[in-house]
């Protein structure tokens, strides 16, 4: 894990677009993450260097970044995996924007969710029952499979079609707009349909695998993709809506 | 449209995927001792069959190849909207013009 000094070589991003990689000799330990070693980075050698953390317990999904060329949740993260020769190299998260070091502008991904008609919209009032779900109905289910994103962008920063298509709408939003074609509850199923059907949307996936790869909470956005593909040329045949 | 094109794209290859495999395999038949063109002629002049089969995988191929192309160029240029439709809508009819063309010629 570590060299023979007990220390690790660690690489990181600084700047923005334009930038280098600046070299750290960090403290190894037994149990140690790659936000533990960033964090350490910025207390004790760099105070000026700028990331993203909040929960520290998987939760939150702002502390993904790239180590070693590969998008991770730095939070659970454990050197002692990912470490090469006792190096880390930790860089910003592919094909989003850099604001700064290690931070990426998040925008075009939440952009892109909204895009997607990933925005829940019902037509219960406070007065109406709570609608009730059978957990067990296929449409329930394939909406839970999908349902636990934390919305870290590691899915959309493997993503090789997002990284040559920028209209792509991206792994993340694509699996959002099928919880919420898969809901019940939702009044926007068509408008999501007409939307992810067109030009950036889920027939634009090359169905890589790389989102179920390395998404960190193991969901299968590609799958929910093609869920989405199924159901848009289903409605082709049913209604002749493309 | 994307939908549209995306099931087009896959029914013609639902088409071309036995027609191929016959076409290479009638390759292989074909040149195993040796090729002249009146032994071609000779086996689809006049045949129904065969001018069914390259037919189909004309028809198929131009509708197929178009789609495929616009998607590649969408993915690596910058080219976009109608123009590139328009442009596949060329390809696809001067494929399928060519390719009946050259099925006429060989069983007419």
């Amino acid at each position: 894990m570590s060299n023979e000094s007990n220390h690790l070589q660690v690489s990181i991003w600084r700047g923005k677009s334009e930038g280098r990689l600046v070299a750290y000799e960090v403290p190894a330990r037994a149990n140690q993450t790659v936000l533990d070693v960033v964090t350490w980075v910025q207390r004790h050698r760099e105070p000026s260097l700028a990331y993203r953390f909040a929960c520290r317990v998987g939760m939150c999904g702002s502390c993904a970044m790239t180590v070693n060329g590969r998008p991770r949740w730095t939070c659970r993260t454990h050197v002692r995996k990912v470490a090469e020769d006792g190096c880390l190299i930790v860089e910003p998260l592919r094909n989003l924007p850099r604001i700064k070091d290690l931070v990426c502008d998040m925008t075009p991904f939440f952009e892109k969710w909204q895009r997607a008609g990933g925005r829940f919209k019902g037509n219960a009032g406070r007065g109406d029952p709570i609608p009730r779900l059978d957990p067990s109905s296929p449409q329930r289910r394939a909406a839970d499979a999908a349902i636990e994103c934390i919305n870290c962008a590691v899915c959309y920063s493997a993503c090789d079609t997002v990284a040559w298509n920028p209209d792509y709408l991206g792994p993340a939003a694509l699996n959002r707009a099928w919880t919420l074609v898969n809901d019940t509850r939702h009044v926007e199923q068509g408008r999501i349909l007409d939307t992810i059907g067109e030009a950036g949307g889920c027939h634009d996936c090359h169905t890589h695998g790389s989102c179920v790869e390395y998404c960190p909470v193991e969901l299968n956005p590609t799958a929910s993709i093609a869920g989405l593909k199924r159901r848009t040329v289903r409605r082709l045949f049913a209604t002749g809506d493309a | 449209m994307e939908t549209r094109l995306f099931v087009l794209q896959r029914m013609s290859a639902m088409f071309l995927a036995p027609l191929v495999i016959v076409h290479l395999v009638l390759i292989l038949y074909a040149v195993r001792g040796g090729l002249t063109a009146d032994e071609i002629l000779a086996r689809t002049q006049g045949s129904i069959g065969w001018t069914l089969f390259y037919g189909v995988f004309v028809l198929a191929a131009s509708v197929h190849a178009p789609i495929g192309v616009r998607n590649v160029l969408r993915e690596w240029t910058s080219w976009r909207g109608h123009s590139l439709d328009v442009a596949m809508l060329v390809l696809a009819t001067a494929l399928m013009a060519s390719g009946l063309r050259a099925v006429w010629a060989v069983v007419a």
